[in-house]
């Protein structure tokens, strides 16, 4: 696994910029870095470029928002917040639209994490399984959280034990079922956004060395597609599971089957 | 002279591509124990396996909604949706098997 690791000189200038205040600021807790140590890691660096990023152009489109005169990057901008609002409305409910920020942020995030590594320079960030696992852990404490305040404690770990419609008796079979299906929900998303991209990554690393001219372009081309479609899917789910967690009981009976 | 450039570079190719492998070779690390070789083993063959169960259901599903799509195109964007999340869940499914191979060839836990 070592050999297919190497160092990036974008890493390698950050560490030396923020390296010494990021090593004083962690020795407090306990870690203590060598003098040639790496501080920051390299899928951090890589997250905190698409926060500058994705900050940056978010500032730059709010300063000329204009109703009358609108800029092509506002059109696109409106033209994407539209969908994900009809996509919340389909898969939440008609309360949807509330829970636009996370998942457009988690969106953008792993969007623009995927199509990172096909840049020579930089890397994935969510080839890394801590960002994925980050992510993933983020989208549950979420949902739960969003479950408890719309349905209140109380009917919210009723709904694990006893679903709508059923009788009482059920609850001992129910929960562990339920229990074990949302845990395994974090380790389910953030496995299959690591692996995905960790295995093209892998696949375009191996054929770039057998034949490095030309032959991983497919490869590439798949990347694209399937970094794309990991951000869909992560988003997908994010709704999904918000959905689930969100309908009161008698919205339910619609969104009786939520994959894991 | 544009024969002669295309020329040199596919001779190019060519010899990148045949001294490129043998590089490889040079760095490859010795297989010890009789244990990490048949994990080994075992983790392409479990691939192989996810790979063809999981290329078939996909294929199932594909050809199901093609059907759908051709006998109602007006509910087109639905099931597009639905098969693109149903094929996204089989996939995962061999991305699983991809990790639990990739752990057996890399980080090699029988032994190393």
């Amino acid at each position: 696994m070592e050999e297919l690791h190497h160092e990036l000189w974008i890493v390698h200038a950050v560490n030396d910029i923020f390296g010494p205040v990021a090593a004083t600021l962690l020795s407090p807790l306990g870690y203590s870095f060598g003098p040639e140590e790496t501080v920051i890691p390299d899928y951090l660096v890589m997250a905190a470029f698409i926060l500058v990023f994705v900050t940056s152009i978010g500032v730059l489109l709010r300063a000329r928002l204009s109703v009358e005169n609108p800029s092509k990057m506002q059109l696109v901008a409106e033209d994407l917040v539209t969908t994900l609002d009809n996509m919340l409305t389909e898969w939440v409910g008609p309360k949807g639209p509330r829970y636009l920020s996370i998942v457009g942020t988690m969106g953008a995030f792993i969007l623009l994490g995927n199509l990172m590594g096909l840049v020579p320079g930089l890397m994935a960030p969510t080839s890394n399984i801590n960002v994925t696992l980050g992510c993933a852990l983020t989208v549950w404490v979420y949902y739960h959280i969003q479950g408890v305040r719309e349905q209140g404690i109380g009917p919210y770990l009723k709904h694990f034990a006893v679903p709508p419609g059923a009788p009482i008796f059920i609850a001992p079979i129910m929960l562990p079922i339920e229990i074990i299906s949302h845990l395994s929900r974090v380790l389910s998303l953030s496995l299959r956004l690591f692996g995905n991209v960790f295995g093209e990554e892998l696949v375009i690393m191996i054929l770039a060395r057998i034949v490095p001219f030309l032959v991983p372009l497919p490869m590439m081309f798949l990347a694209i597609i399937t970094g794309s479609l990991q951000a869909f899917i992560f988003m997908v789910l994010t709704m999904i599971y918000l959905g689930g967690a969100v309908a009161t009981e008698h919205e339910q009976e619609q969104h009786d089957v939520v994959p894991a | 002279m544009r024969i002669r450039f295309i020329l040199t570079s596919v001779l190019a190719m060519v010899v990148l591509g045949l001294v490129a492998p043998l590089h490889a070779q040079e760095t490859a690390p010795s297989v010890g124990s009789e244990l990490i070789k048949w994990s080994i083993i075992t983790g392409g063959f479990a691939l192989a396996i996810a790979a063809s169960f999981g290329a078939i259901a996909q294929g199932l599903s594909i050809s199901a909604a093609a059907a759908a799509i051709a006998r109602n195109p007006s509910a087109a964007g639905e099931i597009r949706g639905s098969l693109i999340l149903g094929l996204v869940l089989i996939e995962s499914l061999v991305i699983y098997t991809l990790l639990i191979s990739l752990i057996l060839f890399f980080i090699q836990p029988f032994g190393g």
